[in-house]
């Protein structure tokens, strides 16, 4: 595979009906998000004493993190194992990585309940390194930081040699010009450094985020209570890296009529059952040496996620892309790849909502329309940032106008 | 929970990772005895009479409801099981006597002030912080309110003010720590109760004075005091004459419970070793990769896309 490819900016109508029903959803959550901050988290929430954490924590903090995973996956894959031919699909990775943490960011804004107090664990004097909190937080920030500079190099790609600021400002076009150079040129300097670190820091707080729930050992269903919890997110998180980058790379193909670039995304694909095989084998294997499989078939609903977590997400992809001709087909790729997020996403609800059951509650928690509404607010705005992003700054590959047909 | 971390360091041991799960079977040995020093309370549940004054004193002390002394003669509040809220460090609830219907069970509940406490080990500002005389208590200034405390609490005691939008609190007993820090202090419900049902004093002398109980009526006395293991020690203890399941007490093992995330944190992290390892392995294979594709165009390629 050729590895000097060419990035360029999408040049699309940026306006489909699409973008206007992610408008409206951004819209509302945004006023939602308003209220919750004048009149509080009883306003908007079905939050309790008891069911401290819900759909806000278990979806827009955690499922997000694990989503984001593809950044550093294919950052491993391209940069430290070197292959070149993985290079198309980094760039989008690495846009949606840093998107996904910037709105982790921003739905734990709308979840804390001092949310001014937010910088307070990068603190010294409020350290507190027994908290599992604690080593994910500062884990997060670390790693946003990195991945801005592994993207800022991308902005200064664009803007090099084209400074051209308005009107008096003019005048300031080659100090700018100076500046995006230097900072381009110090950037490529350390960024092995600066990947390497990305693809440690995730590592660190992708399996964190599983030891989170290890502290409420009497709280928790057995079925995913279990102290390799950490090891088991950190599989997953991995097992879901390239499904998320084939998923959201045919979604952009498709709401940008491009053909879907199967000649990457095929190959890729072939690491997704060997993680997920990987994930099946030791989730299977902590079932049975914590002897609590007959618990899958209890029938309870606990039972029931478990079941369409395991079977949806694991099992069914991970047959479906074991097949050569299934992986090479565009519509049954993409479907294996949604399993596969919908798993992680169907996991994580698993851990942080459905899993959790506290003896002194008095009824199960179940999300307000308007902690739904908010989260989708956030996604359909995350969305929407992204398709700016590609059409401002050179993310995509170049299309070539006269390419092949590339798939049959 | 104990095999938990046994099989969870025996994890680590596989991953070739040994001497790691070793510094850390070291460090986990720390023990609670030096807790010992600290105070709390031995409720003897066979002496309350359910007259609520220890939650009118708690409320008044805590400035959260300003109900006058003789609304809490009502009784019919125990018709349902109430329990704690941001408004209420404690409260006390009814359960049927099946021996002696006439003479039901009261039981007064609030933060037991572990002795190693999990919303403390899980707060990651330390907004929460057992204090020497064993009060755990809340620095709202620090809190980000992020709520783990109240996850991480294997008694569901933290309540939180989901109405407040700009300083909303984790709300709990704080075993009056301005109170018992003065010279003979007691904690408000102590100080008003009218029977012989709360003691304040060194957990080590209450847990004698318990024992001591049970030992001198044994027919009475269940012969277990809650809370003297469980969770690995709490400062507030109970004595009741019916099993404790029955009074809706939760059974809990005596292993603390913050031990596990802990010992993860602490073997895996510890000094950054594992990070550090993981970072030199993937520089080499960087390299590696790099020099077998004959990285002569490409590293400049690569520093630029990357």
């Amino acid at each position: 595979m050729a590895a000097d490819i060419t990035y360029a900016p999408v040049q699309r109508r940026f306006f489909t009906p699409g973008v206007c029903v992610l408008l409206a959803l951004m819209a509302t959550a945004m006023a939602l998000a308003v209220y919750r901050f004048i009149f509080g988290l009883e306003s908007v929430t079905n939050l309790t004493n008891q069911y401290p954490w819900g759909l806000w924590i278990g979806v827009d903090v955690a499922t997000g993190v694990a989503l984001a995973a593809g950044g550093f996956t294919t950052s491993a894959l391209a940069h430290i194992f070197h292959r070149k031919r993985f290079e198309a699909v980094v760039r989008p990775a690495l846009l949606t990585a840093m998107l996904g943490y910037t709105f982790v960011g921003l739905g734990l804004m709308l979840d804390l309940g001092r949310y001014y107090n937010i910088w307070h664990p990068a603190w010294p004097t409020m350290w507190q390194g027994n908290s599992v909190l604690f080593e994910v937080g500062m884990c997060v920030m670390a790693y946003l930081t990195v991945l801005y500079s592994e993207f800022a190099p991308i902005v200064c790609e664009r803007f090099i040699g084209r400074v051209n600021l308005p009107g008096r400002l003019a005048s300031w076009n080659g100090t700018v010009d100076r500046m995006l150079r230097s900072v381009n040129g110090t950037l490529g300097r350390v960024m092995f450094l600066l990947i390497i670190a990305g693809v440690v820091l995730s590592c660190m707080h992708q399996s964190s985020l599983g030891a989170l729930m290890l502290i409420a050992p009497y709280k928790m269903h057995a079925l995913w209570y279990t102290p390799i919890l950490p090891l088991l997110f950190l599989m997953s998180a991995i097992a879901v890296g390239y499904p998320m980058v084939v998923f959201e790379s045919m979604l952009a193909s498709r709401s940008f009529g491009r053909k879907p670039e199967m000649d990457v995304l095929t190959p890729l694909s072939a690491f997704i059952p060997i993680f997920l095989g990987i994930y099946l084998v030791t989730k299977t294997a902590d079932l049975l040496m914590r002897d609590v499989y007959p618990l899958v078939f209890e029938g309870s609903f606990q039972s029931f996620m478990f079941l369409l977590e395991m079977g949806g997400g694991v099992v069914l992809p991970f047959a479906m892309l074991l097949s050569s001709r299934m992986r090479r087909s565009p519509r049954m790729l993409f479907s294996a790849s949604m399993l596969v997020v919908l798993g992680v996403l169907v996991n994580r609800i698993n851990v942080f909502l459905v899993a959790y059951r506290p003896p002194r509650a008095e009824s199960a928690y179940i999300p307000s329309v308007a902690e739904v509404l908010i989260t989708a607010g956030l996604i359909a705005t995350l969305m929407l940032v992204y398709r700016v992003m590609v059409t401002l700054f050179p993310v995509l590959p170049k299309e070539h106008p006269a390419a092949l047909p590339g798939e049959n | 929970m104990d095999l938990n971390r046994r099989r969870f360091l025996q994890f680590l041991g596989m991953g070739a990772v040994g001497t790691v799960s070793v510094s850390a079977a070291a460090a986990e040995s720390s023990s609670l005895e030096d807790a010992s020093g600290g105070y709390g309370v031995l409720v003897d549940t066979t002496e309350c009479i359910g007259c609520r004054k220890c939650e009118y004193a708690c409320n008044r002390e805590h400035r959260l409801t300003d109900l006058p002394l003789e609304r809490y003669e009502d009784t019919s509040v125990f018709e349902t099981e109430r329990w704690l809220q941001a408004n209420a460090y404690t409260v006390v609830n009814r359960f049927p006597n099946p021996e002696d219907e006439a003479k039901p069970v009261f039981v007064k509940s609030q933060c037991l002030h572990c002795l190693d406490p999990a919303c403390a080990s899980a707060c990651l500002v330390g907004a929460l912080q057992r204090q020497e005389n064993g009060a755990v208590t809340y620095d709202a200034w620090k809190c980000m309110g992020c709520r783990y405390c109240m996850v991480a609490c294997p008694f569901q005691v933290p309540a939180y003010e989901y109405d407040n939008a700009l300083t909303p609190q984790v709300r709990k007993c704080t075993l009056c720590a301005t109170r018992t820090a003065q010279e003979g202090g007691l904690p408000a419900c102590v100080e008003m109760c009218p029977q012989n049902c709360l003691t304040y004093g060194k957990r080590s002398e209450l847990l004698a004075l318990a024992h001591e109980k049970i030992d001198g009526n044994p027919e009475l006395y269940e012969d277990h005091v809650y809370g003297e293991t469980e969770a690995g020690g709490t400062s507030w203890l109970y004595l009741a004459a019916r099993p404790f399941t029955e009074l809706k007490f939760q059974e809990i093992g005596p292993e603390p419970i913050p031990r596990l995330t802990e010992t993860i944190q602490h073997s895996i992290f510890k000094f950054g070793a594992l990070p550090l390892m993981l970072y030199g392995m993937l520089g080499a294979v960087m390299r590696i990769a790099r020099s077998g594709h004959g990285g002569h165009v490409e590293t400049t390629a690569e520093e630029e896309v990357s």
